[in-house]
C-alpha cells in the first residue's frame, strides 16, 4: 500500500516538479503513470522507494513515511527498474549482477544462489548465467536489470519506461511478463507514454501534466476522453480513434482492445445485413 | 562542491565578458605571478581588493563570493598549518614577521589565485576560451579536445546521479562501512559511469566524422577575436602591474604589519 498525500516537491534547482499529488496504490494493483515528458512522472515514482523525499507532504509505504527509513530498506519492499540498464549493469558475470541487490540486502548464500537461479530462468537468461553484461544485447541487458531486481522479490515493481528501445516482439514478451507478476499478487507500477502499450495492458491510468494528476481511472476510461488525453498531450490508440470517428454510426467509443473491436464491428455488421 | 560553482560560466553582458579573452589571461597571469612573488601580507591585500572593481563591472559578486567561501576551507587549512609550523619551526618565516601574519598572508595569496582564476572562468565564455586557443594556433584538435572535455562536465555529473539512484534502488548503501569499504561502494556506480564515457566518446567521435570532421586543413570561423580600445587599456593595465610589481620587489622594502605596529 502507497499512499502519497498533498506531495510537493522542488528540485535543488527551482524546478518544481509535483504540486499537490495525493495518490493510495492498493496491494495488488497495476498502475500505468502516463503524461508528457517533463510531466513529473518519474519524479512521482521515486518517491515510493524514497530516492526523493517530499518538500511538503508525505508518501507512506505500508504505513511508515519514506521520511523515517532508509532508501535501501525501501528497496526491500519497492523494486525499482530503471529506465536505462547501463546506468545499473557492472558486474562480470550477468549471475554475479543479480546476486548484487541480494547481497546489499544481506540474503544467505544458499538462500541467494537459489533466487539467482529462479530470476535467470524468470526471465530466459539461463543461458548466460557466465556471460558479461557488457556483451548482450539492448533487450537482453534489460531483461537483467529486470531480473536484477525481482530477484529479492520486492512487493512492489515500478517499472520506468519498460518498452522503450524494444520491438514488438520484446514488448508483447514484457506485457505478458508484467500481466504474469500482477496476477500473482505483485503491485505493478509503470511509467511510458506507450499509450498502445497501456492499451493492451489495460491497466489503471494516471495522468499527469506540469507536476499535478489531471485523470485517474481504468484505462479504458482515460485514453478514450479525447478531452482528457489532450490535456496530457497523450493521442489515444490508434483502434479507439477509429471508433472516435465512426462515432456516427452508433457504434460504442470506448473501445482500446483489438479484439473487442474486432468483435463489436462484426456484431455491427451482422445487424445490419439482416 | 561550491568551490566550482565560481568557475561557472553564466550568459550575461557587461564590459568585462565582452574583452578579448586572451587579454583576460594575460592579466591572470600577471595577477598569478604578482601572488606568488609576494609572501607580504600588505601587498598580497592591495592585490587582493584590486579585483573588486572588475567584479563588481562584471556583476558577478554572488558567483565570486560564492567561489571564495568554497575556498575558505582550504585556506583555513593553509592558514592552521602554516600558524602550527611558523611557531615549531621559526625558520620558515622571515624576520620581523610574526607567524601568525605570515600565515594569514600565505591563505590570502591562495584566495588571490582563486579569485582572479574564478573571475576569469565567470567571465569567459567556454566558445569564446576556445576562439581564443585557435587564435593563439593552438592545434584545434587540442582546443576542440578541451572545450569538450568543459562541455561534457555537467553532463557526466547528471550521469552519475542517476547512476547513483540506479544502485540505491538496488540495496547500495554509500555510506556504509569503514574506510575501504566505502571506497569499494563506488565500484558500483563508476563502473558503469565510466562505461558509459566510453561508449559516449565513441558514438561522439562517429557522429563527428559524419559531419566531416578534419575535411579541410585550413578552419575560418564566423566570429574573429579582435583587440578592441578597453582590450588594449587591459594591455597596459597588466603591462603597468607586472613592472609595478618587480620594482617593489627588487627595489623596495616592504614593511611588514608586526613592524608597524612594534614601532
Amino acid at each position: 500500500m502507497i499512499e502519497v498525500k498533498d506531495v510537493y516537491f522542488t528540485y535543488p534547482t527551482g524546478v518544481e516538479a509535483l504540486k499537490d499529488v495525493s495518490l493510495s496504490i492498493r496491494n495488488g494493483e497495476f498502475l500505468a503513470i502516463m503524461g508528457q515528458n517533463g510531466a513529473g512522472k518519474t519524479t512521482l515514482v521515486k518517491q515510493f522507494n524514497g530516492l526523493l523525499k517530499p518538500t511538503k507532504g508525505e508518501v507512506l509505504v505500508d504505513g511508515v513515511s519514506t521520511r523515517d527509513i532508509s532508501v535501501a530498506q525501501l528497496a526491500r519492499k519497492v523494486g525499482f527498474v530503471f529506465q536505462n540498464p547501463d546506468h545499473q549493469l557492472f558486474s562480470e558475470t550477468v549471475e554475479e549482477e543479480i546476486a548484487f541487490g541480494l547481497r546489499n540486502f544481506g540474503f544467505k548464500e544458499s538462500t541467494l544462489k537459489r533466487r539467482v537461479t529462479w530470476a535467470l530462468n524468470l526471465l530466459g537468461l539461463a543461458e548466460y548465467r557466465k556471460t558479461s553484461p557488457f556483451m548482450l544485447s539492448g533487450g537482453e541487458r534489460k531483461r537483467v536489470a529486470l531480473a536484477s531486481v525481482l530477484a529479492w522479490n520486492p512487493k512492489v515493481v515500478i517499472l520506468d519506461e519498460p518498452t522503450i528501445g524494444q520491438d514488438h516482439r520484446q514488448k508483447e514478451i514484457l506485457r505478458q511478463f508484467i500481466v504474469q507478476l500482477n496476477a500473482q499478487g505483485k503491485t505493478v507500477v509503470i511509467v511510458t507514454h506507450d499509450v498502445e502499450f497501456v492499451a493492451e495492458c489495460s491497466p489503471r491510468v494516471v495522468l499527469m501534466t506540469q507536476g499535478q494528476i489531471v485523470a485517474d481511472g481504468d484505462a479504458k476510461r482515460i485514453l478514450t476522453n479525447s478531452d482528457i488525453a489532450l490535456r496530457a498531450s497523450i493521442v489515444p490508440p490508434q483502434i479507439t480513434q477509429i471508433f472516435l470517428d465512426l462515432a456516427d454510426l452508433g457504434l460504442p467509443t470506448d473501445i482500446i482492445d483489438v479484439s473487442e473491436a474486432k468483435k463489436t464491428l462484426l456484431e455491427y455488421l451482422e445487424g445490419d445485413n439482416t | 562542491m561550491s568551490v566550482f560553482e565560481g568557475f561557472k560560466f553564466r550568459q550575461v553582458s557587461s564590459p568585462i565578458h565582452r574583452l578579448d579573452p586572451r587579454v583576460k589571461f594575460l592579466y591572470v597571469l600577471v595577477m598569478f605571478i604578482a601572488a606568488v612573488m609576494f609572501n607580504e601580507l600588505p601587498v598580497l591585500l592591495v592585490l587582493f581588493f584590486l579585483q573588486i572593481p572588475f567584479v563588481l563591472v562584471a556583476s558577478i559578486q554572488r558567483q565570486w563570493l560564492r567561489s571564495l567561501r568554497g575556498a575558505m576551507f582550504l585556506a583555513t587549512f593553509l592558514f592552521v598549518f602554516n600558524v602550527f609550523f611558523g611557531y615549531i619551526s621559526l625558520g620558515t618565516v622571515p624576520g620581523g614577521v610574526s607567524p601568525l601574519e605570515y600565515a594569514f598572508a600565505m591563505s590570502l595569496r591562495f584566495l588571490v589565485l582563486v579569485e582572479s582564476f574564478s573571475v576569469f572562468f565567470l567571465t569567459t565564455s567556454p566558445d569564446h576560451l576556445s576562439l581564443a586557443l585557435e587564435q593563439s594556433h593552438v592545434p584545434y584538435e587540442f582546443t576542440f579536445a578541451f572545450t569538450t572535455a568543459v562541455r561534457f562536465v555537467p553532463v557526466l555529473a547528471e550521469e552519475s546521479q542517476t547512476i547513483m539512484d540506479a544502485q540505491k534502488a538496488r540495496g547500495l548503501e554509500l555510506e556504509k562501512g569503514n574506510f575501504m569499504k566505502r571506497v569499494r561502494n563506488y565500484i558500483p556506480v563508476l563502473i558503469p559511469l565510466i562505461v558509459s564515457a566510453i561508449r559516449r566518446s565513441l558514438e561522439l567521435a562517429e557522429a563527428m566524422e559524419s559531419r566531416g570532421w578534419g575535411a579541410s586543413k585550413k578552419r575560418t570561423n564566423l566570429y574573429v577575436l579582435e583587440m578592441k580600445e578597453g582590450d588594449w587599456t587591459l594591455v597596459i593595465i597588466s603591462i603597468l602591474l607586472l613592472v609595478t610589481v618587480i620594482y617593489v620587489r627588487y627595489f623596495v622594502h616592504v614593511p611588514s604589519f608586526t613592524m608597524l605596529f612594534a614601532q
